[in-house]
C-alpha cells in the first residue's frame, strides 16, 4: 500500500557493500529502492587482501563481479563521489552535478589513510597504501626504482612493506615508536618481529621521526603527473637528528588511518572526538534518517579499524531498518596474522593493564620465538597474551580468555615448546572440537554448563559447533553425557522432542508392537510430527525388520532424508550421484563400458570412488530413471552408497592371482557383499576380505573386516576410517567360511537392534559394557541365547532384498517424484549449471555475492 | 523483471492436491522461478522459496516434513537447517529466513500466489 522509499548508500567498500547484501537477503529491498554511490572506479572488493593484487588481479579480489546485484533493486553507481548532504530536503549532491534524494541515508565511506603534514609530502612517488589504485601506481614506479621507505611500522605499514619488498625494491621501514607494531605487541615481542624482518633483507628504522622528503629538482627527472603536478620526484627521506639522508625513490605513508567523517561534519551531524561519525548502538547518527557504518562511524566514540566490526554493524544497520532490535555492543580486537611469513597474534589484555597482574614471558632469541602471558594476580585466569613466531597455541589461548576458564597447575606449559613442556596438561578443554566453525571444548562444556542445554541440537544453535559437516556431532553428544554426569544430571536418551526413547528402546517397541508405519509409531510412542532426525531413523528401523521398499508411500515413504529419498547422493549443487554396486570391486570389461557410455551420454563426472567401484556425478534429479533404466538393463543394481546400509566389501586380488594369497579373498568380498547388500543400519557399514596377513584390503579398517588365514579366516570387527579412526578387533580366528558368516550374521544384527542412531560399530562397541569380550560373548559363545534368532533375521533380510532401483523402474508411482518441476517436468532447474575442469563438469561455485531466494518475485512487489 | 501470467489475482495452478505427497514437498516452477510447495499431515498446503540460502542450491523441496513444537517444518536437505513452512523463517539462525508465498486449493487444484509479508520477528 506505502510507496517505495529510497536508501542511498554512501561509498561500496567492505561494508557498504556487505550491509546492501544484507539489505537483499533480508527483504530490505521490498520496501526500498537501494542507490549505492562509490567513488572508486570499482564495486566493493577485499581491501583486506589487498597486497595479493599483485598475486591475482583485481578480478579474484572483486565482491561483485560484473558491479551489479542480482537484485534489480539495488543498484551499484561508480565513480561518484557524494559530496554534500542536505538534512532538511533529505538530498545528497554527487560528483557529476546531480543531486539524489533519500529517505534513509546509509554512510559507509569508510577511512582514509592519515598523512601527516611533512615537508615534501605532495612530490610524485609518494603513495599511500588503501586502494587498488594505489597499488597500481606502486607498481609502476617499482619498474624504476631502487629503494623505497614505508613510514609507519604498524600492521598495515608492515604490509606495505611486504609488498615492496616483493616488488624487489630495497624496502626500509620507519617507525616513530620504539617497536614495530606498537600497538599490537610489546617491546620485547616488538624486538622480535624486527629480528624476524631485518632476517628478510629489510631495513628497520625504529624510535626515529621523519624530518622532511627530498626531491629531484633536476628538470629531467620532473615529469607531469596524471594530475598535472610538477612536484619533483622523491629522492631521499630526511631524519630528525641524523645529517644523512637516506637514499629512496619510493616513499609510502602508512601512518594510520582517519575516519572519512568530512560529509557528516559539514552538515552538523555529531562527531566523536577522536574523529569519527557518532552513532547509537542500531547504528544511527544524531540524524535518525542517516546511519554510517564501518570505519567511518564510532559507536560509542570508538572507531574500529577491521573488518569484522564492520559487518557487524552493517547486520545491526540492516536489522535496526526492518525494525530489529539488534545492538553493536563493541568487538573483539584480537589479531593473529602472518606477516612476511611471521606469526603474530596479540589478544585480550596483551599488555597487563589490569591491576595486578602477572608477565609470563617464554624468548628463544635464537629462533626467533616470543611468547608472552598474561595472568590474573591468582594465577587462576588467562587475560591474554602476545606470541611473535609461533603462534600455533592461539587457537588455544584466545579462547581461554574469552571463556574465562580455569589455567591449568603450570600456566608455562601453555607457551613452553612442546619437547620441554613434558608435563601433560590434563586438559584437552582448549582443543578444537568442531574445526568447520572453531569451537573448543572449553566453550562446549561452557554453553552446556551456562545455559543448561540437555540435547545435542540445543548444543548446535547454541554453540553453531556441528552444524556445517557433522563430523563433530558425536563428540558433542560425549561431551554432553560427560558435563551432565559431573553435574549429576540423568542424560535424556531421547533422540529428539517426538519421542522419549532412545533408537534401541524404540527399535524393541517397534518390533514388540509391530508397528509397520511412521504413523502406528508416532500414534503409539510419540508427539508431533517428527523431524529430520527421528524419521530417518525409524525408516532405517522399519526397513530392517520389514524391508519394504524405501520409497513406500504406506510406510516410509516421506521418511527419508533427500538421499535415500531419491535413492541417489544429493550433491552441493542439488544434483545427484549414481553408484551402482560393483561388488567386491570386480568388473567385467563389458560393465566397464556401459558405465562409460551411461556417463558420456548424460555428461556425468566420473570417478573411482575409495570403496572400489564407480561414481557418476552430476545428475539432474530428472534423469535419474533414465540413467538408473540402462544401468539395470546392463546387470547393475543400486549400490547403496545413499543409505545408512552396507556400502561396500573391499577386496584385495587374493590367491587367484596373488603369489601371496592364501585364501580366495575376492570371491568371500563378493559373497558377502552379495549377502549384506541392502541392510538397512544405524548407520553405514563397510567391510573388506584381505587374501593374507600383507592386509591390502584394509580390512582391519573397516567394521567388519576378513583376514585370509592357512586354517581359515580371521574375523575383525569394529573398524574405520573417517573422523575417529578405529582399528577392528579380532572376534574369531581360523574359522571357516560358514561360521564366519554365522558370526558375521550374528553380529551385525545385534548392532543393528542395540546400536544408536548414527554410531558406528567401534563406537558401539566402546558404549558396551565390556566391549569386545562382550561381542564375544554374545556372538561366539552365544551367552543372551540370541544367536538362532540373529540369524534367523538375517536370513529374512537375505531372502527379501530386491533391487531398489530395477522396483522403482517398475513403479510409476515411484517414479512420480524424479522431476524437475512438478508442473514443468520436463524444464530442468535455471538454478543448476556447470562449468568444465580437467576435462569434466563440476559445479558452479556460487561464492560470495549469495544471489537470495528473496529475489524471487512472485506477484507485483507491494 | 517477469512478465507475469496472472491467473485469478495473482494465483499461478501448479498441480492437483492429490498430486502432492504428504508431508514431502514438490518443486513447482511459478514466475520462473524454482517455488517448494510442501502438503502436510493435516492436509494444509505451503509454498516456499526452494533456494537454500546456506547451501546455495535449489533444494528446500527435498527436505524432510515434520514439526518443531507446533511448528510445521521443513529441515534443508543439505545442512538440515529448519524451515518454518508458514513463514520461511529460518528456526536454526535467527537473522535468515526464505520467501514464502500465498498458496490456496481450489477445486482439487493448488495456486500459488504471491510472497508472504510477515509482522517484523524479533
Ligand atoms: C564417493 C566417496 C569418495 C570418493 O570419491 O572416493 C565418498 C563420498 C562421500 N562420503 Fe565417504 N566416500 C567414500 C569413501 C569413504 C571412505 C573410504 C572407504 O570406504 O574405504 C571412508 C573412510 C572409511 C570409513 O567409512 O570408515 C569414508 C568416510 C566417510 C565418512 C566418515 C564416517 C565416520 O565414521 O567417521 C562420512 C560421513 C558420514 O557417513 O557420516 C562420509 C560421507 C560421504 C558422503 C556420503 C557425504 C555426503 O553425505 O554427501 C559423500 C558423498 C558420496 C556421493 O556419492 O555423493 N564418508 N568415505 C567414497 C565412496 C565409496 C563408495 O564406493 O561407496
Ligand atoms: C592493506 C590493508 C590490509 C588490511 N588488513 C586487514 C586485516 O587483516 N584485518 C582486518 O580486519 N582489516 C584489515 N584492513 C582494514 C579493512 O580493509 C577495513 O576495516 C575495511 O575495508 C573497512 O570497510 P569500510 O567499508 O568501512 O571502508 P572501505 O572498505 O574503505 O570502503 C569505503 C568506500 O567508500 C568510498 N567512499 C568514501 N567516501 C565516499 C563518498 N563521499 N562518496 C562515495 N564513495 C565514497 C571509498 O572510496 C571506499 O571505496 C586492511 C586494510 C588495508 C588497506
Ligand atoms: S593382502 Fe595378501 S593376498 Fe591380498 S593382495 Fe595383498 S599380498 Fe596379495
Ligand atoms: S567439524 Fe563440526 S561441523 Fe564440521
Amino acid at each position: 500500500m506505502s510507496t517505495r522509499k529510497t536508501l542511498v548508500v554512501a561509498g561500496h567498500g567492505m561494508v557498504g557493500h556487505r550491509f546492501v547484501q544484507a539489505a537483499i537477503e533480508r527483504g530490505l529491498t521490498e520496501r526500498y529502492d537501494v542507490i549505492v554511490y562509490g567513488e572508486e572506479p570499482r564495486e566493493a572488493y577485499d581491501r583486506v587482501a589487498l597486497t595479493s593484487y599483485y598475486e591475482v588481479g583485481a578480478d579474484a579480489l572483486s565482491f561483485l563481479p560484473g558491479g551489479q546485484y542480482e537484485d534489480p533493486r539495488a543498484k551499484v553507481v561508480l565513480n561518484t563521489q557524494v559530496t554534500a548532504i542536505d538534512r532538511d530536503a533529505k538530498t545528497v549532491a554527487l560528483s557529476d552535478g546531480t543531486t539524489q534524494a533519500y529517505d534513509v541515508l546509509v554512510l559507509a565511506t569508510g577511512a582514509a589513510p592519515f598523512v601527516p603534514p611533512v615537508p615534501g609530502k605532495d612530490l610524485q612517488n609518494v603513495f599511500v597504501y588503501r586502494t587498488i589504485e594505489d597499488l597500481q601506481a606502486i607498481e609502476e614506479a617499482a619498474k624504476t626504482a631502487k629503494a623505497g621507505v614505508v613510514i609507519g611500522g604498524g600492521l598495515l605499514g608492515l604490509e606495505a612493506a611486504n609488498a615492496l619488498h616483493q616488488l624487489e625494491v630495497e624496502t626500509h621501514v620507519v617507525e616513530l615508536a620504539p617497536r614495530l607494531m606498537a600497538v599490537q605487541v610489546d617491546d620485547a615481542g616488538g624486538a622480535t618481529l624486527k629480528r624476524h624482518i631485518e632476517r628478510l633483507g629489510l631495513t628497520v628504522h625504529t624510535g626515529v621521526m621523519t624530518e622532511y622528503i627530498e626531491g629531484y629538482t633536476d628538470a629531467e627527472l620532473v615529469d607531469e603527473d596524471a594530475e598535472g603536478n610538477t612536484d619533483g620526484k622523491v629522492s631521499g627521506l630526511k631524519f630528525k637528528d641524523n645529517d644523512e639522508v637516506l637514499p629512496v625513490d619510493i616513499v609510502i605513508f602508512s601512518a594510520g588511518i582517519r575516519p572519512r567523517d568530512q560529509l557528516a561534519r559539514d552538515c552538523g551531524l555529531e562527531v566523536a572526538e577522536r574523529g569519527g561519525i557518532l552513532v547509537s548502538p542500531n547504528m544511527q547518527t544524531s540524524d535518525e534518517s542517516i546511519y554510517a557504518i564501518g570505519e567511518c562511524a564510532a559507536p560509542g566514540g570508538r572507531m574500529y579499524g577491521l573488518v569484522a566490526p564492520g559487518y557487524s554493524m552493517a547486520e545491526v544497520a540492516a536489522d535496526h531498518l526492518l525494525g530489529g532490535a539488534g545492538e553493536f555492543l563493541g568487538a573483539d580486537m584480537s589479531t593473529k596474522l602472518k606477516l612476511m611469513g611471521v606469526d603474530v597474534a596479540s589478544f585480550g589484555d596483551a599488555f597487563a593493564t589490569t591491576e595486578g597482574s602477572l608477565e609470563l614471558v617464554y624468548s628463544d632469541a635464537v629462533a626467533g620465538i616470543y611468547k608472552k602471558l598474561v595472568i590474573s594476580e591468582d594465577c587462576t585466569q588467562l587475560l591474554g597474551g602476545i606470541l611473535v613466531g609461533d603462534a600455533s597455541s592461539y587457537g588455544i589461548l584466545r579462547p581461554m580468555v574469552s571463556s574465562g576458564m580455569a589455567l591449568p597447575e603450570n600456566p608455562e606449559d601453555l607457551i613452553l615448546p612442546a619437547s620441554r613442556g613434558t608435563a601433560q596438561i590434563g586438559m584437552p578443554d582448549e582443543a578444537q572440537v568442531c574445526s568447520c566453525m572453531n569451537v573448543t571444548k572449553g566453550e562446549i562444556c561452557k554453553a552446556i554448563h551456562d545455559e543448561e542445554l540437555t540435547d545435542v541440537p540445543a548444543i548446535k544453535q547454541c554453540t553453531k559447533a556441528g552444524t556445517v559437516c557433522g563430523s563433530c556431532t558425536n563428540i558433542l553428544k560425549n561431551l554432553l553425557t560427560e558435563e551432565m554426569e559431573k553435574a549429576g544430571k540423568a542424560v535424556s536418551k531421547a533422540i529428539c522432542e517426538h519421542f522419549d526413547h532412545s533408537r534401541q528402546e524404540l527399535f524393541d517397541l517397534i518390533k514388540i508392537g509391530k508397528l509397520a508405519s511412521f504413523d502406528a509409531v508416532v500414534a503409539a510412542h510419540g508427539t508431533g510430527r517428527g523431524c529430520d532426525i527421528c524419521k530417518p531413523a525409524i525408516a532405517s528401523i522399519l526397513a530392517s525388520q520389514f524391508n519394504g521398499h524405501v520409497l513406500d508411500k504406506k510406510t516410509v515413504g516421506s521418511l527419508q532424508d533427500t538421499n535415500d529419498a531419491y535413492l541417489a547422493n544429493l550433491q552441493k549443487n542439488g544434483t545427484y550421484s549414481v553408484v551402482p554396486r560393483i561388488p567386491g570391486g570386480e568388473i567385467t570389461p563389458e560393465k566397464l563400458i556401459v558405465i562409460g557410455e551411461v556417463a558420456r551420454d548424460f555428461g556425468l563426472y566420473t570417478k573411482i570412488t575409495g570403496g572400489q567401484r564407480i561414481d557418476m556425478f552430476g545428475a539432474r534429479v530428472e534423469q535419474l530413471p533414465d540413467i538408473w533404466k540402462r544401468l539395470v538393463e546392463a546387470g547393475f543394481e543400486s549400490g547403496h552408497a545413499y543409505g545408512k546400509s552396507l556400502r561396500t566389501v573391499k577386496s584385495c586380488v587374493g590367491s587367484e592371482w596373488c603369489r601371496y594369497g592364501v585364501q580366495e579373498s575376492v570371491a568371500m568380498a563378493i559373497e558377502l557383499e552379495l549377502r549384506y547388500r541392502g541392510l538397512r543400519s544405524p548407520h553405514k557399514l563397510k567391510g573388506g576380505v584381505s587374501g593374507c596377513a600383507r592386509e591390502c584390503a584394509e580390512a582391519r579398517g573397516k567394521d567388519f573386516g576378513v583376514i585370509a588365514t592357512e586354517k581359515g579366516w580371521n574375523l575383525y570387527v569394529g573398524g574405520n576410517g573417517g573422523a575417529i579412526p578405529a582399528h577392528a578387533q579380532l572376534l574369531a580366528s581360523d574359522v571357516d567360511s560358514a561360521t564366519l558368516m554365522k558370526y558375521l550374521d550374528r553380529f551385525l544384527m545385534y548392532y543393528i537392534r542395540t546400536a544408536d542412531r548414527l554410531q558406528r560399530t567401534s563406537t558401539w562397541m566402546d558404549s558396551l559394557d565390556g566391549g569386545i569380550v562382550r561381542v564375544k560373548e554374545i556372538v561366539v559363545d552365544d551367552a543372551l541365547g540370541l544367536g538362532a534368532e540373529l540369524e534367523a533375521e538375517m536370513a529374512q533380510h537375505i531372502d527379501s532384498y530386491f533391487d531398489e532401483w530395477k522396483a522403482t523402474l517398475e513403479d510409476p508411482e515411484k517414479l512420480a517424484r524424479f522431476v524437475s518441476f512438478i508442473n514443468a517436468p520436463g524444464t530442468p532447474d535455471p538454478n543448476i549449471s556447470f562449468t568444465e575442469d580437467r576435462g569434466q563438469i563440476r559445479p558452479v561455485n556460487f561464492d560470495e555475492p549469495v544471489s537470495l531466494g528473496s529475489s524471487i518475485p512472485v506477484g507485483a512487489p507491494q | 523483471m517477469t512478465s507475469t501470467t496472472t491467473v485469478s489475482g495473482g494465483f499461478i495452478p501448479v498441480c492437483r492436491l492429490d498430486q502432492l505427497e504428504v508431508e514431502r514437498g514438490a518443486t513447482a516452477l511459478v514466475h520462473g522461478q524454482a517455488v517448494a510447495v510442501f502438503r502436510t499431515y493435516d492436509d494444509q498446503v505451503f509454498a516456499l522459496g526452494n533456494y537454500d540460502p546456506f547451501s546455495k542450491s535449489s533444494v528446500i523441496a527435498r527436505g524432510i516434513v515434520g514439526t518443531r513444537g507446533e511448528t510445521p517444518f521443513v529441515a534443508s536437505p543439505v545442512y538440515k537447517q529448519a524451515f518454518d513452512l508458514r513463514t520461511g523463517a529460518c528456526l536454526d539462525d535467527e537473522g535468515v529466513s526464505i520467501p514464502s508465498y500465498e498458496v490456496k486449493v481450489e477445486d482439487g487444484v493448488v495456486l500459488v500466489g504471491p510472497r508472504l509479508k510477515h509482522p517484523k520477528r524479533g
